[in-house]
């Protein structure tokens, strides 16, 4: 027999501290307001300690970790708001409802701070496609689900990754990111301020979908999960657009003190942070909680995870005002309680108290933190010490790039992007398929950049490296779209906190991050952290999944990866190493994930980062990509496939040929510009000692390859692209 | 010349075809909320794409009871023009206003992309500017785009050229890869792709700008000829 609070997710010890907080026993509704509030996704009572790892301030941070979203400022009095989240564990079971309620809560997000919502990205994970029917269904009902959502909305879904490994066998990551744009002025918090204000409630009526949802994330997926297909909320885009417009026009107004989106935990996350933000209580009356079922308990209102609802704290008298504006737009708001300042979420059903308890004992500021322990797990040191060149070096290289073309990970994502909307609002000055999606900001001459990105084979052999280089890599994406990075927004999706060796994967993780963002001075302004990301068998590859978001000063100065003209000039900044250790052709073609990641130099990648801006913003590219998955071959292949443009290059090396192709050496960028501007960019590049060597250049039908004056590859773009292309609707029929 | 952009709830395009009129033709543009009878003075009428009433039910079946879509009848049947793109496509479908109906895409999915369209006729006031036989690009954002009529009115429809737009390459399953269509007396365009996504340089695309150019045209020749008389 479970103890009522094991019921809810509670150990023994979190019990007495609830009693110690309330001098009694709790009663039913109020153990299970603990119980999601003293979850690990509410609380983050196990990951807490280890925040103040991150560089969270700047000059240009307005809105650090702990609302909503993060706010950066971009200059002109206009700033961008971001977040990234997780709606792993719904989308396991549920893809279609599970990922379109995932960008649901996040655009709430997003306006909840006061902003109108520009773009959406996502980065997926899913198992091995190859060998699952499983699999194939996961990523239909996942890209579909997004689809769905963000493209009623309105939003463009702009910028994602979709990525492939058997360690997802089971449990696929799905992470939503949403970016919203306001002024300086107009930035709202979900504070429940000023006693006697009214706490109202906007948006669709609540059910008991979604119950116990919060809780649901914080256990590992077992066989029974499936059962938990009620904690599964269902989604209603055009009731949300509904929402979205109404509380924009709301803030108009300025009748708005706070307002909340009501998303993990409900009702009762948004009272009690909105309370704890504000003057530290709240009374509220379940009874008057709009209600789609019958017969529920006032813990189901209270816990439920319905979708599309906002809170709103409302100057007092000014209550009809709000309703007439929500009901232009077809919905109702309704007064369901009011601001206090007695530090109590008082909770009643009726004219009866159901829950009465200290508000800030709900919070994260409440709730237990655990400092966990943590231990270096064995394979650390084991496959770290595996050596690439014990491999055997394929003899047709046409073969493995064709190979390495269709893989799953390699290949063109069109099948996924072309189900996005990423062209409504008509600002997507780049679209997805360059290295980041470039938004102008109408009315200005200044543009955004925005990407995710994560490789999360490197983060499984070195969590700290790994991520250091998932930070590097996201900034790499935006400036070679010629952006500034800005700042961060991190999703990291891990195993159970609760196991050493999982622990220490998350620890290397944030210390790895910590480090990259000050290096590069991208401080992370929101996050979320998805933990017991494992099955019954095994635990997902650490995935600290980067989102980021970068200035352009002057969208006529974009810049994409594709070649633009025959006759330019193609060259290679940065160095290649031997370094094939975790690479994506180590893994594809050999089957080995093994080996050490490759380094990381801050020092030159800084470097490399402000010429490329530079040289960006003088005019003297024509493109520039990074090279990341796959190495130089791959890149350079990229860059080829949007206009079919060949490409005749020569290499000198001492290197064996797989690693001069697939090495995946760090601070390495392909880029091209005309014969004109060559002596110029020289000059830049010697005066700035820039490591580089020029490749060759764009020219006739055929991707050339010549190492040490041996032709090692020689393919028709043409071909190449087809195969590129179709390879990933193959995959899935 | 005015236009009027209609707003019903979860229309997501409203926006972008009023930047387009106002910011890239430089023309006179004002929303007008669907629950509402007046139509002010507007020249030409605009429904434009989006989600309107979640295409529940189906796409456009809700919006065409709308308050406004009254005086969106009477518009056109005084000869003066409208044009539904996408979602408005749908619902002048719906309405009865054009022929046809407009079902899921043939691969059931959400198709998002820029694809090339064969100009059919520039007998029209919305293609004037076209040469007959042209080939443009334009973005396609639809998961409904996959166009139906009975034989009867298909043959109709073609005597009459009011075939204005098909695809080239028919990405949705449209019957005789019919991307957009007029009524028979020409005043009103129903069309799936996104004119108003091309209509900038800093998008990559201008073709779009000759559709509200042939517009404003026809309304500039429409009053002449009335101050003429």
């Amino acid at each position: 027999m479970k103890k009522p609070y094991e019921t809810v997710g509670l150990t023994e010890k979190e019990y007495k501290k609830i009693i110690e907080y309330l001098g009694r026993e709790p009663n039913e509704v109020e153990l299970n307001i603990y119980g999601v509030m003293w979850s690990e996704h509410c609380s983050y009572k196990h990951s807490r300690a280890l925040f103040r790892h991150f560089p969270t301030t700047g000059k240009r941070v307005l809105q650090g970790p702990g609302e909503n979203a993060g706010i950066i400022d971009i200059g002109d009095n206009l700033a961008i708001v971001m977040k990234i989240e997780s709606h792993n564990h719904p989308s396991a079971i549920e893809p279609y409802q599970g990922a379109a309620t995932g960008v649901g809560g996040i655009i709430r997000d997003i306006f909840a701070m006061g902003a109108r919502p520009i773009a959406l990205l996502n980065s997926l994970r899913f198992g091995d496609i190859e060998k699952s029917e499983r699999v194939k269904y996961l990523v239909d009902g996942v890209v579909a689900g997004i689809a769905g959502y963000g493209n009623c909305m309105g939003i463009p879904t702009t910028a994602g990754e979709t990525y492939f490994n058997s360690s997802y066998d089971g449990n696929p990551l799905v992470n939503a990111m949403c970016v919203g744009i306001l002024e300086h002025d107009k930035i709202h918090r979900g504070n429940a301020s000023g006693v006697g204000n009214s706490v109202m409630y906007v948006g669709a009526a609540t059910g008991r979908d979604g119950m116990g949802g919060a809780s649901f994330a914080s256990v590992e997926l077992t066989e029974e999960s499936e059962e938990k297909k009620s904690a599964v909320q269902v989604g209603d885009p055009f009731m949300e657009k509904l929402l979205l417009e109404a509380c924009l026009e709301l803030l108009e107004t300025g009748s708005i003190v706070g307002l909340q989106d009501l998303g993990a935990a409900g009702l009762t996350s948004a009272c009690c942070e909105t309370a704890a933000r504000g003057e530290g209580g709240m009374e509220i009356d379940v009874l008057k909680v709009p209600r789609r079922e019958k017969g529920m308990l006032p813990v189901e209102v209270m816990i439920s995870e319905s979708q599309e609802r906002m809170l709103l704290i409302v100057e007092k008298g000014r209550e009809d005002e709000v309703k007439k504006i929500v009901e232009k737009w077809g919905l109702h708001a309704v007064t369901i309680g009011k601001v206090t300042d007695n530090g109590r979420l008082t909770v009643k059903e009726g004219d009866k108290t159901v829950a009465d308890v200290p508000a800030y004992s709900l919070d994260s500021s409440g709730a237990p933190r655990y400092y966990k322990e943590y231990e270096e797990p064995a394979y650390y040191r084991e496959l770290k010490n595996f050596r690439p060149e014990t491999t055997t070096e394929p003899k047709d290289y046409n073969k493995t790039l064709m190979d390495l073309f269709t893989s799953p990970n390699l290949c063109s994502k069109e099948w996924v992007y072309r189900q996005y909307d990423h062209m409504v609002r008509t600002c997507t000055v780049v679209k997805p398929g360059s290295d980041a999606a470039v938004l102008r900001i109408r009315g200005t001459k200044k543009g955004i950049a925005l990407t995710v990105d994560c490789n999360s084979r490197y983060c499984y052999l070195d969590p700290r490296a790994g991520s250091a280089i998932a930070v590097t890599e996201a900034a790499r994406n935006l400036v070679c779209s010629g952006a500034k990075p800005l700042a961060v927004t991190d999703g990291l999706n891990f195993g159970s906190p609760e196991k050493p060796d999982r622990f220490w994967q998350f620890r290397e993780a944030v210390i790895g991050i910590g480090e990259a963002c000050r290096e590069l001075d991208t401080p992370v302004i929101s996050g979320n952290i998805s933990f017991y990301n494992e099955t019954e068998t095994q635990a997902i590859y650490p995935t600290p999944i980067i989102g980021m978001a970068g200035v352009i000063e002057d969208t006529d100065k974009y810049c994409t990866m594709h070649f633009k003209d025959e006759g330019d000039i193609v060259i290679l900044l940065g160095k290649t190493e031997n370094e094939l250790g975790g690479s994506e052709y180590l893994s594809r073609i050999h089957g080995i994930e093994k080996g050490a990641v490759p380094r990381l130099n801050f020092g030159l990648e800084k470097k490399l980062q402000a010429f490329i801006l530079s040289a960006i913003n003088k005019g003297c590219l024509k493109s520039a990509h990074d090279v990341s998955d796959g190495g130089l071959a791959i890149a350079l292949a990229e860059c080829c496939m949007e206009k079919e443009l060949g490409i005749k290059v020569k290499l000198e090396s001492h290197l064996r040929t797989d690693a001069v192709l697939f090495s995946e050496s760090q601070s390495r960028f392909v880029v091209s510009c005309s014969q004109e501007t060559l002596a110029e960019l020289q000059q830049l590049m010697e005066k700035q000692e820039i490591p580089y060597e020029i490749l060759g250049r764009v020219a006739g039908d055929e991707f050339r390859i010549d190492i040490n004056k041996r032709n090692v590859v020689a393919l028709k773009v043409k071909e190449m692209k087809e195969a590129w292309r179709g390879a990933f609707e193959c995959l899935m029929s | 010349m005015k236009f009027g952009v209609i707003v019903f709830p979860g229309s997501n395009c409203d926006i972008d075809c009023f930047h387009a009129v106002k910011d890239a033709l430089g023309h006179e543009v004002e929303y007008i909320w669907h629950d509402t009878e007046e139509l002010d003075d507007c020249d030409c009428i605009i429904l434009p794409g989006g989600f309107s009433y979640g295409d529940y039910l189906r796409c456009g079946a809700v919006a065409r009871f709308s308050r406004i879509m009254e005086a969106v009848k009477a518009h056109a049947a005084s000869g003066k023009l409208v044009i539904g793109i996408c979602n408005g496509f749908q619902i002048l479908t719906e309405a009865g206003l054009l022929p046809g109906a407009l079902v899921r895409n043939i691969n059931l999915k959400f198709i998002c992309d820029t694809v090339p369209l064969r100009v059919e006729t520039n007998d029209t006031p919305f293609t004037s500017l076209y040469q007959k036989g042209e080939i443009i690009n334009f973005p396609i954002a639809h998961g409904e785009g996959n166009y139906v009529v009975d034989e009867a009115t298909l043959n109709k429809m073609k005597e009459n050229g009011q075939i204005v737009f098909t695809y080239v390459n028919n990405p949705n399953g449209s019957m005789e890869n019919i991307a957009g269509v007029c009524n028979e007396e020409k005043n009103v365009l129903g069309m799936m792709p996104h004119p108003e996504r091309a209509c900038e340089e800093i998008l990559g695309n201008t073709d779009g700008r000759r559709l509200f150019e042939s517009i404003i045209s026809a309304l500039e020749e429409k009053v002449k000829h009335e101050k003429a008389l």
